[in-house]
C-alpha cells in the first residue's frame, strides 16, 4: 500500500487515456493555434500593433484553451464511477487528484508551451522575449489547471455546470494573466522582469500546495 | 491477505432524509465477520442511499457508523472495504488488465493475483481486451473481480447481480460464500433472491 505508487498510477492511467482519446489533447491545442492565427487576419497589416499586443493575445488564448479543456478533468471519471473508487481509496484524495491535475497539465498545458514560440514569432514578438514567454507559460499554465480543478470539482455534479464554471474560474485566472502578460511585455522592451516571475513562482507554489485540498473536498460534495 | 481476527460494522440510529422525505429513520444493525446483510425494499426506499452512507459519500442525517468499535473516520475502514455500485467504475478505453492494475494501485494487493481473479470470474484470456468490447455481464464480472484482487474485509455491493446470467449469479454467490468463510462480511442490495445456504444472512426491510 504505497502512496507514491498510487500517485504515479493515476498519472499513468490518465496519460494512457488521453493517448487513446486523442481529441482531448488536440482540441485545446487547435483552439489555441486557431485563435492566435485569426488575430493577424482580423487586425490587418499592422505589424507594430500586432507586436505590441502579442503577449496579451497569446496569454488570453492560453487561458481560454485551458478553460476549454477543464471539463474533461473529472467528467468521465464522474460518469463511469471511477471517481467513487478514487474517493474510496485509503490514500489521501488530495494527493490522488494532484496526480490527475498533473496528468491534465501534461496533456493540455505542455503542448501549448511547445507551439507557443512558433506562434510568438508569427505575431512578430522580439526574439529576446521568447524565453520569458516560455517561462511564464511554464509557471502559469499549471496554475490554470490547479485553480480550474477547484471549479470543475465543484461543478462536475451539476448537469450544466459550464457557465458557472467560467464565472467561478475566470476571475481567479486574472492575477496569472496580469503578471504573465506584463512580464512578457516588459521583456519585449528589454526591462527586468524578476518581480513578475517571482510572483508567478509564488502563485504556482501556493496553488500546488493549497489547491488539491479544496478539490478533494469539493469532489466529495459533488459525488453525494 | 485476509485477516482472521473479527471485524464488526455497526450502525446506530441512522436516518436519511431526502427532499423532505424520510427514507428511513432510527435504523440500527450490527454485522460481524462471516455475516451478510441484505437490504430489501421497493424502489426508492433508500437502499442505495444507505449503501452510499456506509461508503461515506453521504452523511447520515442522524446516527453514526462504527468500524471495529471506532468511528469510520478514525479507523482503517477505507483500507478494508471495497464497493461495487451501479456504476462499474471501470474505464472503457483501458484494457481489462490496466483497469485491474489501477484498482490494486489505489488500494493494496489482496488475496488473489489479477490472473487468478480473472480466472475465477471466467474472464481468463481477456487481459488485453479493451473494456468497451466486453458485454454488460462481462463488465459486471470485471468490476466484481476488483473485490478479489484488493485487500478487503467488507464488500459493499449495490445490485451486484444486474445484467448477470444464471451462471454468473451462481458464480458470484460462490465467491460471496467463500469470502464470508474467510472471515469477510458483505452488505448488499438485491432484487434477485440470494441463495447462500452456508452463510448467516441478516435482512433489513426498508419499506
Amino acid at each position: 500500500m504505497s502512496l507514491s505508487r498510487a500517485f504515479f498510477a493515476v498519472i499513468r492511467r490518465d496519460l494512457v487515456l488521453a493517448l487513446r482519446r486523442r481529441s482531448e489533447i488536440a482540441n485545446p491545442l487547435l483552439f489555441f493555434i486557431l485563435v492566435i492565427t485569426l488575430f493577424p487576419l482580423g487586425i490587418g497589416a499592422q505589424p507594430h500593433l500586432l507586436q505590441a499586443i502579442a503577449p496579451g493575445i497569446i496569454w488570453v488564448s492560453a487561458l481560454l484553451a485551458a478553460m476549454l479543456s477543464l471539463d474533461s478533468l473529472f467528467r468521465s471519471d464522474f460518469d463511469d464511477g471511477s471517481l467513487e473508487q478514487i474517493l474510496l481509496s485509503p490514500h489521501p484524495t488530495s494527493v490522488l487528484v494532484l496526480g490527475k491535475i498533473i496528468a491534465h497539465w501534461l496533456v493540455t498545458g505542455l503542448p501549448l508551451l511547445i507551439v507557443a514560440p512558433l506562434l510568438a514569432v508569427f505575431l512578430g514578438m522580439p526574439n529576446h522575449a521568447l524565453g520569458i514567454l516560455l517561462l511564464t507559460l511554464l509557471l502559469g499554465t499549471p496554475v490554470l489547471s490547479l485553480i480550474g480543478a477547484i471549479g470543475v470539482a465543484l461543478t462536475v455534479g451539476l448537469r450544466r455546470g459550464g457557465m458557472i464554471l467560467s464565472l467561478l474560474v475566470l476571475p481567479l485566472y486574472v492575477p496569472v494573466l496580469i503578471f504573465a502578460g506584463n512580464a512578457v511585455q516588459m521583456a519585449g522592451s528589454g526591462l527586468p522582469v524578476d518581480a513578475q516571475i517571482n510572483i508567478l513562482i509564488a502563485i504556482l507554489l501556493m496553488a500546488l500546495v493549497l489547491a488539491p485540498l479544496p478539490v478533494a473536498a469539493a469532489l466529495k460534495m459533488s459525488i453525494n | 491477505m485476509q485477516t482472521h481476527s473479527t471485524h464488526s460494522l455497526e450502525g446506530t440510529g441512522l436516518s436519511c432524509i431526502r427532499d423532505d422525505r424520510v427514507l428511513f429513520e432510527k435504523l440500527a444493525f450490527e454485522l460481524v465477520s462471516g455475516q451478510v446483510l441484505l437490504l430489501e425494499g421497493k424502489n426508492g426506499s433508500g437502499k442505495t442511499s444507505l449503501l452510499r452512507i456506509l461508503c461515506g459519500f453521504r452523511e447520515p442525517d442522524t446516527g453514526e457508523i462504527n468500524w471495529c468499535g471506532d468511528a469510520v473516520k478514525d479507523s482503517r475502514f477505507y483500507a478494508q472495504m471495497a464497493y461495487v455500485g451501479h456504476l462499474d467504475g471501470i474505464k472503457k478505453e483501458l484494457t481489462v488488465l490496466e483497469n485491474l492494475k489501477m484498482s490494486v494501485a489505489l488500494s493494496s494487493a489482496g488475496q488473489y493475483s489479477i490472473h487468478e481473479a480473472l480466472a475465477k470470474v471466467h474472464l481468463a484470456g481477456y487481459d488485453d481486451i479493451l473494456v468497451q468490447a466486453l458485454s454488460a455481464g462481462q463488465k459486471r464480472r470485471l468490476s466484481l473481480a476488483r473485490l478479489l484482487i484488493t485487500e478487503n474485509v467488507l464488500w459493499i455491493l449495490d445490485e451486484p447481480f444486474t445484467s448477470l446470467d444464471k451462471q454468473g449469479i451462481a458464480l458470484i454467490e460462490t465467491l460471496m460464500t467463500e469470502h464470508c468463510a474467510n472471515g469477510g462480511m458483505i452488505v448488499l442490495t438485491s432484487h434477485h433472491d440470494i441463495d447462500l445456504p452456508d452463510v448467516d444472512v441478516q435482512r433489513i426491510n426498508l419499506s
